[in-house]
């Protein structure tokens, strides 16, 4: 199952997943940064715990599910998870985008409510050379906070992004924490680094 | 300007993100043409070698593969400001990693299979690592035919003859002599590595060829047209023969400017017979076949007062090009004309030398040489300070430039320029500058703070131009065309804010099409340097002005009014008087139809242009003249801890002010700011190419060169922003996406020496050369 789709194909043996994804299903939207499991730009889901889909073969996929990028919206909504990243700036070039919203949501769906730690420890095999990360923990906080608040609030409105002057719909959902890693992030740091 | 504005200074969402968080973003290697072959690229083992035999065989012979290339296929020279290099090396090789032979085939995996099979004889020469060694008279010559390359003259001044592609000088007053007089002097060396810009996406083009020499190009680079106008001098073709299309492009940071694989796409894809042909670059190659930022050893001199004036400054630069200077060459001229730090000096002296060596060359790299000469330069000012005593930010301050001061290369500073003095103030304050540290979290740990001006002005030709179209749809909403490129910055959000402003359009009715097109898109030269808001945005404001006059004769017409008395605002045209007679930018947008079924006007289509103005050439002797546009000037205030025990440095908190004139877009200025200041700590803290005595790199790999992770952020970072207008830019804004990394390693390098004592003068300051620092308790040389 890719995305929830049933994919049926025979594959050359030394075929990887990410070429399977790519070449053959056309879902382009994971991305190659280095081929050799360095970079984290083609992570996915597989049977939901995050993966190096350049370091998986196509057939070790048999018979799982696999989630990728594409399958992150729902009838062509956002989900929070991408609009937190719209929303703080954690998208520049967009390279690492789809294998850090992958990355986020692994860790989202393990715990839904992570500690700012987990956040960076889930995040930390994921290169991004334009942004300095802080809008990219920021935003996966945010879509934490704003699911939890969802999920005591009711459903949450689909509103589009994008085309608005600085929406802050998610911003303004969780106040005054907004900007913690963005300004202040002691908390992400307090007991060192490595 | 006084009026208020709408759009422009707010955080504007950028509409590519959304795009990018769903996967719908395509980059160059995303596209797929029937019949597109996949390339594979066989690089050189040698730094130095003569090519005796290449066999290209076997490799033929591989199933699926379309065409086989090698060196000796191709007689042509490429450059941007000097011709030195070929699409394949051709009799030698300079540097291991150079392309030497090309396949392109039906896969990947039958190209890579071909690659393997290419037989190469080499002859190992004689091969210069270290550019000093590199200028002595004795040194083997990197480029014997020197002579013979085309550059831009009066420019560029290439010594036939030795390793010298480029030599900068600049000269003001009389140096020797007031260096000789000063109160106090000091004399430091420093040492930059090379390192790699490392864009998450690698270097990617695909070319296809077509009857009549013609080539249609999709490439991952920063200058679409600059990559057709190179193209078309290299191949002997007319301008329209070449047309070129930029897709989305993940990161450049000056490593995609000039040309790239977009050459070798195209002669392989001839060679296949006209199939499109994919080149990507595998990481490895990104470090080690494709440009890189230039390494620097710098040697400066300072001259003050006692009282702290600096009175005179001498510094000699000597880049590690590598062995191809085409676009080198420019980092060494424009960081000689900013080589003395933003102060006002009376006497300076610099020369600027890019020398060729047997290493993966250089090219732009974010801050274009201004990090490479202000890491000495910042350091060596914290070492007069202490000399003489004085607090080192009151120290810059007394020295920095105020209005009606000169530059180095005489221009006067006037207040359109900025202020760098209150940046300096604001990451003081931002820092509690003066105030000790507090305690630090171990014994073994020692606490320190460190301050650092930074300035850059955009580096680019005194002709440098661009242009911007505005074009009206059905139903009123804006279409913007450019050719400068948004590879992440957020420029193109910035330019839609300020079509927005100008037509009184909402956000979400101005769009600008992702894909530059060099057959569709009007001109830009190249998007580098800082200045694509500064020049497409004036150029923005010129197309939208064109659409408004087109849209108020139209509107008058159709109102039997004059045209002076129309307002054009929210989506409408009225007479000033008489706003109830409104008619709405839908109904004008294509002509006006009256109600009688004559129709008046057409469809409406701004144009607007921006050359850059008042811009010379350097005085080949002196450096005088007016090479910059415009200024940005900024500073950083940092404070870290160090562990004593593992040379380990953390940022506790690194405060960056920039003069930005005007913030367009908060978010997107907050975004580079951070984004920069963390690439800056990489070349502070982890980056820098390693090399074998035979010239190889030892880590062409994620493994082994580390780039910042979301764990290297610091603890705390404040950006600051300064809005002291600029002549001449869009609504006052400068340029600012350079900016934040230059000078972080400066600030560090000296909160390092104010925490251990210790006057670190080679980056990367890792934790290794930190601990090997602490155990000698010596400078290192
Ligand atoms: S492409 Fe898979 S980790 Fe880099
Ligand atoms: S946004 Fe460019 S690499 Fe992350």
């Amino acid at each position: 199952m890719v995305n929830g789709h049933m994919e049926t194909a025979s594959v050359p043996s030394g075929l990887t997943l990410l070429e399977f994804l790519r070449d053959r299903l056309y879902l382009t939207g994971t991305k190659e940064g280095c081929g050799i499991g360095e970079c984290g730009a083609c992570t996915v889901l597989l049977d939901e715990k995050p993966v190096t889909a350049c370091l998986v073969l196509a057939v070790e996929a048999d018979g799982c599910t696999v989630e990728t990028v594409e399958g992150e919206a729902a009838d062509g909504q956002l989900s929070v998870l991408q609009r937190a990243f719209v929303e703080t700036g954690a998208v520049q070039c967009g390279f690492c985008t789809p294998g850090m919203i992958m990355s986020a949501r692994g860790l989202l769906r393990r715990d839904p409510n992570p500690s700012d730690n987990e956040i960076v420890e889930a995040m930390a095999g994921n290169l991004c050379r334009c942004t300095g990360y802080a809008a990219i923990l920021e935003a996966v906080r945010l879509a934490a906070v704003a699911v939890a608040a969802q999920r005591a609030a009711g459903p949450l409105t689909g509103e589009t992004v994008g085309s608005q002057p600085a929406a802050e719909t998610l911003m303004g959902e969780t106040g005054t924490e907004r900007r913690r890693f963005l300004r202040g992030a002691e908390s992400t740091r307090k007991d060192g680094r490595r | 300007m006084t009026r208020e504005l709408r759009v422009v200074g707010t955080s504007v969402l950028r509409d590519d993100a959304i795009d990018k968080v769903t996967g719908a973003a395509r980059y160059t290697t995303d596209l797929a043409f029937p019949g597109m072959l996949h390339a594979a690229i066989l690089t050189s083992p040698h730094a130095s070698a003569r090519i005796v035999h290449v066999d290209l065989e076997a490799a033929r012979a591989v199933p699926g593969v379309r065409a086989v290339l090698a060196g000796s296929d191709l007689d042509v020279r490429l450059g941007l400001y000097l011709r030195d290099k070929r699409i394949l090396a051709r009799d030698v090789v300079r540097y291991q990693g150079e392309p030497v032979a090309a396949v392109a085939a039906d896969t990947l995996d039958a190209a890579r299979e071909a690659c393997r099979r290419i037989r190469v004889e080499y002859d190992e020469l004689p091969a210069v690592f270290d550019p000093r060694d590199a200028m002595a008279a004795d040194a083997p010559l990197v480029h014997p035919d020197l002579a013979s390359y085309d550059h831009m003259r009066g420019v560029f001044f290439p010594k036939p003859g030795t390793n010298v592609a480029h030599h900068q000088k600049i000269r003001k007053g009389d140096v020797r002599a007031s260096l000789a007089a000063a109160d106090v002097r000091i004399e430091a060396s420093f040492y930059n590595p090379p390192v790699q810009h490392v864009p998450m996406e690698t270097h990617a083009s695909i070319a296809q060829a077509l009857p009549e020499s013609r080539v249609e190009i999709w490439t991952s680079s920063q200058s679409p047209y600059t990559v057709r106008h190179l193209l078309s001098a290299c191949l002997g073709l007319p301008h329209a023969a070449i047309r070129v299309h930029v897709p989305y492009v993940g990161g450049g940071f000056g490593g995609k400017a000039g040309l790239g694989l977009e050459p070798l796409a195209t002669v392989l894809s001839r060679a296949a017979g006209g199939r499109p042909v994919l080149v990507t670059a595998t990481r490895e190659q990104e470090f080690n076949t494709t440009p890189s930022r230039q390494g620097l050893h710098s040697t400066i001199k300072i001259g003050a007062t006692r009282d702290g004036r600096i009175t005179a400054l001498e510094a000699t630069y000597v880049w590690d090009a590598g062995a191809y200077a085409d676009y080198g060459v420019n980092v060494g001229r424009a960081a000689a004309y900013s080589g003395a730090g933003p102060y006002a000096i009376d006497h300076c002296s610099i020369d600027s030398y890019v020398v060729y060596t047997n290493k993966v060359y250089g090219t732009a790299y974010r801050g274009f040489g201004h990090l490479e000469v202000l890491w000495g330069i910042e350091r060596a000012m914290d070492q007069m300070a202490r000399k003489l005593g004085l607090d080192p930010a009151e120290f810059r301050r007394r020295n920095l430039l105020k209005e009606g001061a000169t530059t180095i290369t005489g221009e006067l500073f006037t207040a359109g320029h900025g202020k760098p003095v209150e940046c300096l103030d604001a990451v003081a304050k931002a820092i509690d500058w003066g105030r000790p540290s507090g305690a630090p979290s171990a014994p073994h740990k020692v606490r320190g703070k460190g301050i650092a001006m930074l300035h850059k002005a955009p580096a680019m030709p005194t002709y440098t131009s661009c242009a911007a179209v505005i074009k009206l749809d059905e139903d009123g909403a804006a279409d913007v065309l450019v050719s400068g490129v948004d590879y992440g910055q957020g420029t193109y959000t910035v330019l839609r804010q300020i079509a927005a402003e100008e037509l009184g359009l909402p956000i979400g009715k101005v769009h600008l099409t992702w894909d530059c097109d060099t057959a569709l898109t009007p001109y830009d030269w190249q998007t580098v340097a800082s200045r694509f808001s500064y020049m497409g945005g004036n150029a923005v404001i010129e197309a939208a002005a064109d659409c408004l006059r087109q849209l108020t004769a139209v509107a008058a017409q159709a109102l039997g009014v004059a045209p002076e008395t129309i307002v054009c605002q929210d989506e409408v045209a009225f007479p000033a008087a008489e706003p109830d007679r409104a008619i709405s930018y839908k109904d004008l947008a294509l002509g006006y139809t009256f109600p009688n079924g004559n129709a008046i006007g057409g469809p409406i289509i701004g144009h607007g242009r921006f050359i850059a103005t008042g811009l010379t050439h350097l005085d080949p002797e002196t450096g005088q003249g007016r090479p910059a546009q415009f200024w940005t000037y900024g500073a950083h205030a940092v404070e870290i801890e160090v562990d004593t025990e593992t040379g380990e440095i953390e940022i506790l908190h690194i405060a960056t002010a920039v003069d930005a004139g005007k913030v367009l877009n908060p978010l997107s200025c907050t975004g580079q700011v951070i984004g920069g200041v963390v690439q800056g700590l990489g070349s502070t803290l982890l980056e820098g190419f390693q090399f074998d005595d035979k010239g190889r790199l030892l880590n062409p790999s994620f493994v082994d060169y580390k780039i910042p992770t979301a764990k290297d952020l610091p603890r705390r970072m404040t950006p600051i922003f300064l809005e002291n207008p600029q002549s001449g830019g869009p609504y006052g804004a400068r340029g600012v996406a350079e900016h934040p990394m230059i000078s972080v390693p400066s600030a560090i390098g000296n909160a390092l020496a104010d925490a251990l004592g210790i006057d670190y003068t080679v980056l990367p300051l890792s934790p290794e050369r930190v601990l090997l620092g602490i155990q000698k308790r010596e400078k290192t040389p």
